[in-house]
């Protein structure tokens, strides 16, 4: 096979995101419909090409094995296009009110995006990286999109300060590993580390900053500063893109990196693991019960969730034997696929609240909308349940699969983890509940009509379907996940 | 699509309907429509005891689907003489609530109907289950209907009475969630509850799966010490909500008991039946005292059920037929009696928007045809023989007697106590002279009242003179119980 063929939709995405900077030069619509619409194309066309590939199930190797384009890889790819595709359409209205549309908006998405996809088929240490950082930096650019506001500006500092700090921990951590194993390829670093002859003493240092890394990406505790000021910080359109895809691409990297690269190693890295993952519980509940700001609230809630996805993927090894590692790790993937799926809806419908003006950031600017809208508030309070984990929302599963992952190794530490994690379910629920609550129970304080978009309310509708279709029948995406994972650990 | 699919999802789809259609304006249409949907789903339980096989050992009905392969587990479905009479029960009870709700809700008529049907359905679900994931869903999804009926059309503590409701039946589910996914392990990956039942278990194991499962169960039964979210919620919670709650939401936790306890970790059981009994018998009790200094009608019914509710739990715990049975009976027949009640409570309460007793006197001067089945009903909550209250808690205190003649003489307490808290009350609301204005302002029940307490009234004094039919379909699958319950699985 050529190995240019495997890069194909990456090579796509990067010419179309340069043919979208130089059309919108010639752009004058404020709601930039030809680019609007050039971008959407292209996310179909790239996802429509990663789904494609993933159907074909083969696995193959290209760019001097640089780059693997393996099932997982394909539909991890796929889900962020989907991902980027609804943040881009939730966005665009939101964005041409606030007069933040820029053609910039368009690129910069594609070109996190292109760094996703890099990262979900990279096959070297450094590749990651690059993927990485090409997301990142773009990232911290729409973050400062609106860069006469002084919050916005400043979660944009924060963000890149803290984010280079972990870009440094991860490029440390790797140079740890390439002193002990002498390569930076993911394989073959596997595999010395599996010959034993390694100093284990470096590659435990090298996972410890690699492991620090990787949790500042994701937010878990304590490297989580960034993420409820960066979340309020931003407009929400960007929140949502920063909530939505990376995600996934965190999750990828996690996979590359620790699972494919390190699990050698996993003893050590998985303890750390359970730590972030007990403290992203633990502090990301409790501190979103305290939250009046919408945003803020759904970003303690986001590491919260964080630390539900890394107790799947701390359970891969179990006192040697990585016989359930097929289930912990597509259990992660289908828990994370159901939380962007989630979020995606969560601040779609934050946006599609705002108005010229005003921003629907507060718990209480909610208050009432059941009456005033109750089909909105029908499809949030989907998207709450789903995020507590009640059935039947996918969210539920997504728990449920985390929970029999930990179950299953029948170990009693696990089996206690699972009952911390299901104790800190109970508390999460009572902020996802107290939203329900202000939109069903409150009265309005806000009497306005919503401006209604005919386009918005049906992606939200066919988002909040999603949500519970995938509640009813989980099967198919459930098996999906499964595949692709038990596939990218074979190869 | 087999009948109990029918009985399951006819009302959720005809709820989801009625939500569809939206606006206040059309609350004639959503009340005819909620209507004819609760009666059809009634007409589609009829034939499940009309073709009932009544020596047929096992589940009936059953319907077999794959529903998640990736942790196997099943759409399964099936009836046996237990559950059987609860699914009526509950298509029965709807019926009656939409009647009750016809003219009194008149703010977002189409949700509360909706919201009914749906719960409905899930609660027959619940009932059906024969699978331990999809009983799961069940029970968890009918918190979420009900939650948003006490919080949205309830009194002025609503949001509380919600919360506390929700949070503290939550909380024994999760543990609950985590017992099922742990015995899903260790029968080699099977949700399906017979396969559970045949499961050897050792004693420390049993016992720690008993104790999930008592958090679930006892919560939503409520047993002492765990009910006290119940008075907040019944108090709380429009009558419609309370008919529901009472009726059949209690039972839940009950029947709960019957399919996972006894049958699954059958040693556990009887290891820790003397603190099922001495729970039980503080809440016929202590409870009964309780209720005997309540002021509010709806609070006192609430303990009254508390109370009776100890006595089916004090049957279950008896391990002989009398008691299980009686529990059965009592648990049907509390259905009606405590419906009947908070419908009662309801009517004059629609009329002085009270529910303190000292609001009221001599009732019965005004509203003559509703005060005699207000007594008819008082005197069924108190156990009169000829009514549905007694059958029950006759063969639990022969039940009881054979085990242990003066754990028979401490629950007969229960006539005292239920006698004198429910006259008590009688007296002051209904007898007497005529309290006040108000209640000398009174009109006596409409046809729409006096159809719903009549097919009440007419339930209550049939199961009361003729239990036979009643006990009859239960008895193979109450021996079948008591086989299983009385058998060791220990390894």
């Amino acid at each position: 096979m050529n190995s240019m063929n495997v890069v194909t939709p990456e090579i796509i995405l990067l010419a179309m995101a340069c043919v979208v900077a130089l059309v919108d030069l010639w752009v004058t619509d404020p709601a930039r419909r030809p680019t609007f619409w050039l971008t959407q194309a292209t996310l179909v066309v790239v996802g429509a090409l990663h789904l494609l590939a993933f159907d074909q199930g083969t696995t193959a190797y290209a760019l001097n094995r640089m780059v693997v384009a393996d099932p997982m890889g394909h539909l991890l790819a796929f889900f962020a296009c989907v991902a980027v595709l609804i943040t881009v359409a939730y966005a665009q209205p939101y964005l041409a009110v606030r007069d933040m549309l820029k053609g910039e908006f368009f690129i910069l998405s594609m070109f996190v995006l292109l760094g996703i996809c890099v990262m979900c088929s990279a096959n070297n240490f450094l590749v990651v990286y690059l993927g990485l950082e090409l997301m990142s930096l773009s990232l911290y650019a729409l973050t400062a999109l609106r860069r006469d506001h002084a919050t916005a500006t400043e979660a944009a500092m924060k963000y890149f300060v803290l984010g280079a700090l972990a870009s440094g921990f991860l490029l440390y951590g790797m140079s740890m590993m390439y002193g002990a194993t002498g390569t930076l390829d993911i394989p073959k670093v596997f595999d010395r580390i599996a010959t034993g002859h390694i100093n284990r003493d470096v590659l435990t240092f090298g996972a410890v900053f690699i492991v620090a890394g990787l949790a500042f990406k994701l937010g878990a505790v304590p490297f989580h500063m960034w993420v409820p000021d960066v979340y309020q910080g931003a407009p929400t359109a960007v929140t949502l893109l920063i909530g939505g895809a990376p995600k996934l691409a965190a999750f990828a990297i996690t996979m590359r990196l620790l699972v494919e690269g390190m699990l050698g190693v996993a003893v050590d890295w998985q303890q750390m693991l359970v730590v972030l993952a007990v403290g992203s519980l633990v502090i990301g509940n409790l501190a979103a019960i305290a939250q009046s700001n919408l945003k803020r609230m759904l970003a303690y809630s986001t590491i919260a969730q964080m630390g539900f996805l890394l107790l799947g993927m701390s359970v891969g090894v179990v006192s040697g034997n990585t016989l359930s590692a097929g289930n912990a790790y597509s259990s992660a993937m289908f828990y994370v696929v159901s939380y962007v799926l989630t979020t995606l809806g969560t601040f779609g419908l934050i946006l599609y609240l705002s108005s010229e003006g005003f921003e629907s950031e507060e718990i209480s600017d909610l208050a009432g909308l059941g009456k005033r809208a109750p089909w909105l508030a029908g499809v949030m309070a989907v998207f709450m349940l789903s995020l507590a984990g009640i059935p039947p929302f996918v969210g539920f599963y997504a728990k449920l699969a985390i929970l029999q992952a930990l179950i299953t190794t029948n170990l009693t530490g696990n089996l206690v983890l699972a009952l911390v994690a299901v104790l800190f379910s109970l508390v999460g629920a009572f902020y996802y509940l107290r939203l329900i609550k202000v939109m069903f129970f409150d009265e309005a304080r806000d009497v306005r009509p919503i401006e209604r978009s005919s386009g918005i309310s049906s992606v939200l509708a066919l988002n909040g379907a999603a949500v519970l279709l995938f509640g009813v029948v989980p099967d198919g995406l459930m098996s999906l996940c499964r595949e692709a994972v038990i596939k990218a650990l074979s190869s | 699509m087999g009948l109990l699919s029918l009985a399951i999802w006819l009302p959720v789809a005809v709820g989801t309907l009625v939500l569809a259609l939206g606006r206040d304006e059309q609350a004639g249409v959503v009340r005819w429509t909620a209507l004819i949907g609760a009666i059809a789903g009634l007409l589609v339980t009829l034939p499940l005891v009309m073709q009932f096989d009544l020596v047929a050992v096992g589940l009936q009905f059953q319907e077999v689907l794959p529903w998640i392969s990736r942790f196997n587990v099943k759409y399964h479905l099936g009836v046996d003489g237990i559950s059987v009479w609860f699914v009526v029960l509950t298509a029965f009870i709807t019926v009656v609530v939409v009647i009750a709700g016809w003219e009194v809700i008149t703010e977002r008529v189409s949700q509360y109907m909706g919201a009914f049907l749906i719960l409905s359905g899930l609660l027959i679900g619940v009932f059906c289950a024969a699978d331990g994931l999809l009983f799961y869903v069940f029970f968890e999804a009918t918190l979420i209907p009900m939650y948003i009926i006490i919080g949205v059309w309830g009194g002025p503590r609503r949001v509380y009475a919600a919360f506390k409701f929700f949070l503290y039946t939550l909380l024994g589910s999760l543990l609950m969630l985590v017992a099922v996914i742990y015995l899903y392990y260790k029968s080699g990956g099977s949700f399906d509850l017979s396969a559970w039942q045949k499961l050897p278990l050792p004693l420390d194991v049993q016992s720690l799966l008993f104790f999930a499962f008592l958090a679930a169960f006892s919560v939503k039964v409520p047993m002492w010490p765990v009910h006290t979210w119940l008075p907040d919620a019944h108090v709380e919670a429009p009558t419609g909500g309370s008919v529901v709650l009472a009726a059949i939401m209690l039972k839940l936790g009950a029947y709960g008991f019957l399919r996972f306890s006894l049958p699954i970790t059958p040693d556990a059981s009887r290891e820790y039946a003397w603190l099922m009994i001495a729970l039980s018998l503080i809440a016929v009790v202590y409870i009964g005292l309780v209720a005997l200094v309540q002021q509010d009608m709806k609070k006192l019914v609430a303990y009254s059920s508390i109370a009776h509710m100890g006595f089916v739990t004090l049957g279950f715990f008896l391990f002989n037929e009398l008691g299980i049975s009686g529990g059965l009976v009592q648990m049907v027949s509390h259905g009606f009696v405590s419906g009947a009640m908070f419908l009662c409570i309801g009517v004059l309460y629609d009329r002085v928007h009270s529910r303190e007793i000292a609001s009221y006197g001599g009732v019965v001067n005004t509203m003559p045809h509703f005060s005699a089945f207000a007594v008819l009903f008082a005197m069924a909550n108190c156990g009169l023989p000829g009514t549905a209250g007694f059958v029950g808690e006759w063969m639990v205190i022969l039940g009881a007697v054979k085990v242990n003649f003066w754990l028979g003489a401490v629950a007969a307490t229960t006539l005292i106590f239920g006698a004198a808290y429910t006259l008590w009350m009688v007296k002051r609301v209904y007898f007497g002279e005529v309290g006040n204005s108000h209640v000398a302002e009174l009109q006596d029940i409409n046809a729409r009242e006096f159809l719903m307490l009549a097919i009440l009234a007419i339930a209550v004094l049939a199961m009361g003179l003729i239990p036979k039919p009643v006990t009859d379909v239960m008895h193979t699958s109450v021996v079948e119980l008591m086989k299983l319950a009385a058998a060791t699985k220990l390894p």
